[in-house]
């Protein structure tokens, strides 16, 4: 580890910004209501001005959760036929694919759409917990590594709109009804696009390392 | 263009996993980021080589994808092999011509356009050309953006798949073709992050 040898002091370190996208090097400034910096090279969002706080970011994710656990209990359609009625969950969905021999898209759907968003809900829970009163929560660096990483792996946004075609597909053959499940994924797609939009490296600069 | 400085050409390195801006070093081997702990790189590892790896298997893995069908539904009898094209030809005909257009779009062009995209992006990058780079960019980014979108015909068929559990009268089940579809999605998924856009603007016009 030759990590002191890296480190620019704090201030410099502060004050400059590279873009992601082409490695052009920015002073940064503050951002007022609404506005984007984008980079002048290639035209990517530098940053954005923050208008949720870590309070509201944090009643964000509890409500997230929330709705997760309700959108992976509540049933997502059900079908009528003669008489008879069945209706699957999410769990439903992923067992069913994994006893008929689909094993490989059970555990793609299994992650994507359960463990990938539960991971996230829950660092970014502990994370911001913590960044509320200006504290960095331990294991801080190791979680905004797993944010980084798990951040493209969320689905939950295309699994509506796939339960959207299925229930079309199926009112081909049967009577459909869409359930509340559908619903609550359709306001964890919303949060989770809130979610989506703020940069979460902030919290970097947000919190302070705790004294060594 | 040359009033806006590189990081390289001063001096600094942009940590890929939380950004911060730290001092390169001549032997840049072993460093990592003050602050997150992630090994530090001036640009992302093998990008070429990997890249060109994940779009070739994603691309192998596209043909059985579109071949194969991806589900079987049996109805008083009548045995019906569905692959992805003929599904989204059932659903323009029987259900509705807008979301018939959304699954092609999402699991045929989207594809198709990342196989391209992608290959145009390593490409021209390898030939350090200083062309339409403002768009290549934004391709890149549209790319990334739209990628996993694909996702939604293997969801479809699972969804199916669950629901239809008669028995009785009728039956879907999960053939081959979703596997490799599946697959290939994730593939391409992974091709698009090992690219490192940077390279588009490593030009030679820039360097010299
Ligand atoms: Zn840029």
């Amino acid at each position: 580890m030759n990590a002191p040898q890296q480190a620019l002091n704090g201030k410099e370190a502060n004050n400059l910004m590279i873009c992601e996208h082409c490695d052009t090097v920015y002073r940064r400034r503050e951002l007022a209501r609404g506005e984007t910096a984008r980079c002048l090279r290639c035209d990517a969002v530098l940053e954005r001005h923050q208008r949720i706080g870590t309070n509201g970011m944090l009643a964000l994710v509890l409500t997230a959760m929330v709705v997760f656990i309700q959108a992976n209990i509540w049933p997502i359609v059900t079908l009528g036929l003669n008489g008879q009625e069945i209706s699957t969950t999410l769990w439903g969905t992923i067992i069913m694919m994994w006893n008929d021999h689909s094993q490989v898209v059970s555990i793609l759907a299994a992650a994507t759409l359960f463990f990938f968003p539960l991971a996230k809900m829950l660092t970014l829970g502990w994370v911001l917990f913590f960044a509320r009163r200006g504290e960095r929560a331990p294991g801080f660096a190791t979680a905004m590594t797993i944010l980084h990483y798990v951040g493209p792996w969320t689905m939950n946004e295309v699994f509506v709109l796939g339960a959207l075609v299925a229930i079309v597909k199926a009112h081909v053959y049967f009577d459909v009804l869409p359930n509340p499940g559908i619903f609550a994924y359709a306001v964890l797609m919303l949060l989770i696009t809130i979610f989506a939009s703020v940069d979460m490296r902030r919290l970097w600069d947000l919190t302070e390392a705790p004294p060594a | 263009m040359s009033s806006l400085p590189r990081a390289h050409e001063l001096g600094l390195i942009g940590c890929h996993v939380c950004g911060l801006v730290c001092r390169d070093v001549p032997d840049l081997h072993d460093a990592t980021c003050p602050r997150c702990g992630a090994a530090l790189h001036r640009r992302k590892l093998g990008s070429f080589a990997r890249t060109w790896a994940l779009l070739i298997a994603a691309f192998f893995f596209y043909i059985p994808a579109n071949v194969l069908p991806i589900m079987r539904t049996v109805s008083l009898g009548d045995v019906d092999d569905n692959t992805i094209l003929s599904g989204v030809l059932e659903l323009w005909v029987k259900g509705s011509p807008d979301l018939a257009i959304i699954v092609f779009t999402a699991s045929i062009v989207v594809p198709m356009l990342k196989f391209l995209a992608m290959s145009l992006l390593l490409i021209s990058a390898h030939r350090r050309t200083a062309w339409a780079q403002r768009q290549r960019a934004k391709l890149y980014r549209l790319v990334e953006f739209i990628g996993y979108w694909s996702m939604l015909d293997v969801f479809v068929v699972a969804l199916l798949t669950a629901l239809v559990q008669f028995g009785i009268l009728s039956l879907v089940e999960p053939l081959p073709g979703v596997v490799f579809f599946g697959l290939t999605v994730v593939l391409t998924m992974l091709a698009s992050m090992s690219f490192d856009p940077r390279l588009i603007w490593d030009s030679k016009e820039t360097h010299d």
